[in-house]
């Protein structure tokens, strides 16, 4: 998995690529708490990611709460599919703000 | 213009002519299966039929005697021991009785898995096993203890436990078993959303005749070692063949036996029938 970061007027864009699971999620989690510590907003760029599992999941949770309880935010863009089914499950779709797109990320933010 | 073709179903298990013994008695006698990537595949058949070892055969927990089995792709005689270890892996199991600790709180059963064969941050594996124990509706329950569980609430858990690594194949042991008609139906709802949510082949055994046609994509009826069918709900409902009609309508079984065999399982000794009066 690789990932990009990228300033905005209204916060970060993080980009990751490839699949996040149990061996890359950690990196992922790293990388969006790094982001929330700066006191940084983040829109959460999924459209390079083919799969995501629980523990990649979970670290965004754990980022998202982490932005609120700093007075930050954190939204999903770009969410695939299949993401899209496992946030479902665990009915992270109505905790999460997901956008269309980044730029809809970015206002979301904003 | 050539007609347009669906490309064929990718397969997460193929078994071809399994073989096994417990002792000197043949369980299964050259079983032949494929599992179909994000299918409900069930096993049924009458007691001592077989299903329980196939299972466990399947989960690459019994040693065959003969035959293949590629489970992901990989065929199991080949794998060293980290190879079968990165493989069990993506398998999970929801074992009949739940088989959680009971010293254990049901969040410690759920994690359990994560902290053997992960090194993930703790607050990662806590939020994981929170998602699965939402996602089975025990949302809240993580530090209860298996003892203050109703049945079905163990059953559900069991199920968190085994897909809290997101396996790719999962295996259920009679998971209606022993549950009243409203908390089964609702255990065979989780799996059906478990298939469509996660994608997940799913085999499960059982011998709740309503629970299979409700969940199975295909059927397996095995029968006394062999593979008396595989079919789906409409093609097993619809068989033509005597056995699978007696099991579906819970006809008994024959009366009429094979008195060598029988007096060879009684007495261990083998007669010759040529030379028997």
């Amino acid at each position: 998995m690789k990932h990009e970061i990228r300033e905005e007027a209204a916060g970060v864009v993080v980009a990751f690529e490839g699949d996040v699971d149990l061996q890359t999620s950690p990196d992922a989690r790293k990388v969006l708490l790094d982001c929330v510590r700066q006191g940084k907003s983040i829109v959460v760029d999924l459209s390079k990611v083919g799969y995501i599992d629980s523990s990649g999941v979970a670290s965004l949770v754990e980022s998202f709460q982490s932005a609120r309880k700093g007075g930050r935010n954190l939204v999903l863009a770009s969410v695939s599919e299949g993401a899209l089914r496992v946030l479902k499950l665990a009915r992270l779709d109505k905790v999460f703000t997901i956008c269309d797109s980044v730029e809809d990320g970015l206002a979301a933010i904003g | 213009m050539s007609p347009e073709t669906n490309p064929p179903p990718v397969t997460v298990i193929e078994v071809e002519n399994l073989v096994t013994h417990y002792g000197d008695r043949e369980i299964l006698k050259g079983v032949t299966l494929d599992v179909r990537e994000g299918e409900i595949m069930v096993i049924m058949g009458g007691s001592g039929s077989g299903k329980s070892t196939l299972l466990r055969h399947l989960m690459a927990l019994e040693t065959k005697t003969s035959g293949t089995m590629r489970i992901l792709g990989q065929d199991i005689d080949t794998l060293d021991q980290r190879q079968f270890f990165d493989l069990r892996k993506k398998m999970g199991v929801a074992f009949q009785g739940g088989a959680l600790f009971s010293s254990m709180t049901i969040g410690e059963n759920v994690m359990l898995p994560l902290y053997e064969h992960t090194d993930l941050d703790p607050m990662t594996m806590d939020i994981m096993t929170r998602m699965k124990l939402e996602v089975v509706e025990l949302g809240g329950f993580e530090d209860l203890m298996p003892s203050e569980l109703s049945g079905g609430m163990i059953k559900r858990a069991a199920f968190a436990r085994a897909i809290v690594m997101d396996p790719k194949i999962l295996f259920c042991d009679e998971p209606s078993a022993g549950l009243d008609p409203v908390v089964a139906s609702a255990l065979d709802d989780l799996i059906l959303l478990l298939r469509d949510a996660m994608q997940m082949s799913i085999v499960v055994v059982t011998h709740e005749l309503e629970s299979a046609f409700k969940i199975a994509d295909r059927i397996t009826i095995l029968d006394r070692g062999h593979i008396l069918m595989v079919g789906t709900v409409d093609e097993v409902r619809n068989s033509s063949n005597e056995r699978v009609y007696n099991l579906l309508n819970r006809v008994p079984e024959d009366d009429s036996m094979d008195m060598d065999e029988y007096l060879h399982r009684l007495t261990g000794v083998e007669v010759n029938k040529d030379a028997a009066l």
